[in-house]
């Protein structure tokens, strides 16, 4: 868990983080024909230790201007404590931080141009709604009028035009969720933070925040750094997506690449089902050594007899496990060459009770050989 | 799976049958005799003991004492408290009281915030409960042995008051307005500080997260968001400290000096015009009911 780790083993980690940043540098040369290229977040060697547990640890990110960047990972890995740098509530240990350029590293969270959607939401209770989203403009001396107005429309923005008399604890879990977003935005700042900021949300109302959100980023433009453990969340609203693992950050790519080619093993089984071969599988099958992911959707489950096309590469088995998933139905094979490898195949034509009687036949599993990558260890 | 006996096993009754519990189950279903019974004692004791003896006290203020036979007269007058409004002596022990009060209540305030901000949120999690049971330990001591303790701070040329300030070139206050004060807000910071704590413990850090990452310094913060969600707590505290002070009367005797307050002139009548005591002990239950009633028009009893 928190043992200390030996430089062998930390070399290859900088090196995919050197790798991402320069897939970022990538990024930002594709955009820069809009010129929109400049850098909102810089973080540089980022340390944090909270007396012998090491938080975050040298974490190097690139955040454009504009951007949606999301910070993904399972619990514990250290990403509240890499927004909650950004913001100003915790000081590193080490490295830097630049907000638009301006090293803010050693300032408090009142003197950075960024604002935070809080998990819990933190509006204050003794405020009502329009109070609360006029906080930042009235701390700030914004004349009445004008402060009245932008967080009316701010108010507006998130659909909760009539509900500036209320009170916080009169609003249901969603609603809170857009005062506290209206709460940020109307302040315009040039980077937004957000923690988990859906996770107290049900699955429908999650999704459809998920979809606002991205909307309200599209519109005004401000830089999104959005914290989540859910993948699947990561995926759909980001524009790239900084996976971390123990304090550290294993791969920063867009949607598409850290999916399908996935830098290391733990990011092939954190973002999407795990499907790795490895050893003497990888050997059998693929002719190759070391371990390689192939996403579940990518394999087609054909008849043992099924010849293999050019660029194509298969392998055979038995169906252990027949999972039925509503639009999809998820088959757990369990390779001859060893190891096992799920494939996923869209119901089409099937019905749940098709598939019932599916296990334990022999298949051939088929995909083509671009959509195999090697990851690291 | 294995095949299934018919019988029950042999050995007693089935064990699922849940037990029955007649008078249980009668009480479950008539919830209100329940209730009844539970509260039956403390609303017994809050009509008869407390407001009985409060109902006494009003009607005992409007009675009078024959000046030649000492008796009391259960005849209805103002003149108690005609007297009390007039006599410029009386009615200056009265301001005199509740100034003492306030100012008890304000350096309690003063004392017990920055104390209790440091237990509920700078000291260590672990720390906390250690903190709350120091602030209390003052409680198990007799009340004489402290209010006489002070007495002995207080002395004149010997005291440890005189000691201190004698270096430069200074004596006691001595016995007086001020040691009483001091003696009294010392007696009754912690009933400030316990819910002083318990509300600031209560404030989650994400607000004041909150209020920094909109710009606000520390100092706004806690008058923007720290003070109005304590306000109820603070007044809570108040209730406490001012009451106490306003029926004071040992501490006032013992370091008061001349002092007089609404206590002593209650104690003082007691045996002699029983009338008259009863009228001025309403006092303090009248400046309560106002204080109270003030105070609940800025909101602070809404959450109660
Ligand atoms: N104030 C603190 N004191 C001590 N340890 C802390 C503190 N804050 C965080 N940690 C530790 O730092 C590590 C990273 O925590 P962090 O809150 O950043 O994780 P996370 O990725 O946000 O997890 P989650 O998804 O559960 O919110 C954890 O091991 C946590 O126990
Ligand atoms: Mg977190």
């Amino acid at each position: 868990m928190g043992a200390p780790r030996a430089p062998a083993t930390i070399e290859p980690r900088g090196q995919h983080g050197m790798s991402a940043s320069a897939d970022a540098a990538h990024v930002a040369d594709a955009e820069g024909a809009v010129g929109a290229s400049e850098t909102a977040v810089r973080l540089r060697g980022l340390r944090k230790t909270f007396g012998d547990v090491v938080a975050v640890d040298s974490v190097d990110l690139d955040i454009a201007d504009g951007e949606f960047l999301t910070l993904l990972g399972p619990s514990g890995s250290g990403k509240t404590t890499v927004l909650r740098m950004i913001a100003g509530f915790e000081l590193p240990t080490a490295g830097s931080i630049e907000l638009g350029g301006r090293d803010v590293s050693q300032r408090p969270p009142f003197e950075r141009d960024v604002n935070t959607v809080f998990q819990d939401y933190a509006l204050f209770p003794h405020l009502t709604v329009l109070q609360n989203v006029e906080y930042g403009l009235r701390v700030k001396k914004v004349a009445k009028a004008e402060r009245r107005q932008r967080a009316t429309e701010a108010l507006a923005s998130v659909r909760l035009d009539g509900y500036g008399d209320r009170k916080p604890s009169q609003m249901s879990g969603g609603q809170r969720q857009r005062v506290a977003l209206a709460r940020a935005l109307v302040n315009r700042p040039k980077v937004l933070l957000l923690d988990e900021p859906l996770g107290a949300l049900d699955l429908k109302l999650r999704e459809q925040m998920q979809v606002e959100l991205k909307a309200i980023q599209r519109e005004v433009g401000i830089t999104f750094v959005f914290v989540t453990h859910d993948q699947e969340e990561a995926l759909t609203m980001s524009d790239r997506i900084a996976v971390f693992n123990e304090g550290r950050i294993e791969q920063i790519g867009t949607p598409a690449e850290v999916y399908e080619r996935p830098a290391t093993e733990f990011v092939a089984g954190f973002v999407g089902t795990s499907n790795l071969l490895r050893g003497e599988a990888s050997l059998k099958v693929l002719g190759l050594e070391g371990v390689f992911s192939v996403r579940p959707e990518k394999i087609h489950l054909g008849d043992p007899s099924q010849p293999l096309a050019d660029g194509e590469h298969g392998a055979d088995g038995t169906v252990a496990e027949v999972v039925y998933v509503g639009d999809a139905t998820r088959f757990v094979v369990d390779l001859d060459a060893g190891g096992r490898l799920v494939a996923l195949q869209q119901n089409v034509h099937r019905t749940s009770s098709d598939v019932a009687g599916l296990r334990g036949s022999r298949v051939r599993l088929v995909w083509r050989r671009d959509h195999e990558y090697r990851v690291h260890g | 799976m294995s095949t299934v006996t018919p019988e029950a096993p042999s050995d007693g009754a089935p064990a699922e049958a849940p037990q029955r519990h007649p008078l249980a189950s009668w009480f479950y279903r008539h919830p209100r005799t329940r209730l009844s019974l539970l509260l039956l004692l403390p609303l017994g004791w809050l009509l008869v003991v407390y407001l009985g003896s409060l109902a006494m006290l009003f009607v005992t203020a409007f009675w009078q004492v024959d000046s030649f036979t000492g008796q009391i007269e259960r005849a209805f007058t103002f003149d108690n408290f005609v007297e009390i409004a007039t006599d410029p002596a009386y009615y200056q022990v009265a301001l005199r009281t509740i100034g003492i009060a306030a100012a008890v209540t304000v350096l309690a305030a003063l004392i017990g915030l920055p104390m209790a901000f440091y237990m509920a949120r700078v000291a260590r999690p672990s720390h906390r409960a250690l903190l709350v049971a120091l602030v209390l330990t003052p409680l198990w001591a007799s009340y004489l042995v402290k209010v006489y303790s002070w007495r002995t701070m207080f002395q004149p040329e010997t005291g440890v008051i005189a000691w201190l300030l004698n270096p430069f070139g200074l004596d006691s206050p001595g016995y007086g307005a001020l040691a009483t004060i001091t003696t009294l807000t010392y007696l009754w910071l912690p009933y400030m500080i316990l819910p002083l704590y318990a509300g600031l413990e209560r404030i989650p850090d994400s607000l004041l997260d909150a209020s920094a990452d909109l710009g606000a310094h520390t100092g706004r913060t806690f008058r923007s968001v720290v003070m109005p969600i304590l306000w109820p707590s603070l007044v809570a505290g108040s209730i406490f400290t001012f009451s106490l002070s306003l029926g004071d009367y040992i501490t006032v005797q013992i370091v008061g000096g001349k002092l007089q307050m609404l206590g002593n002139v209650v104690y003082q009548n007691f045996t002699l015009n029983l009338p008259f005591a009863a009228a001025v002990a309403t006092i303090p239950v009248l400046v309560m009911v106002v204080y109270l009633w003030a105070v609940r028009r800025t909101g602070a009893l809404d959450n109660l």
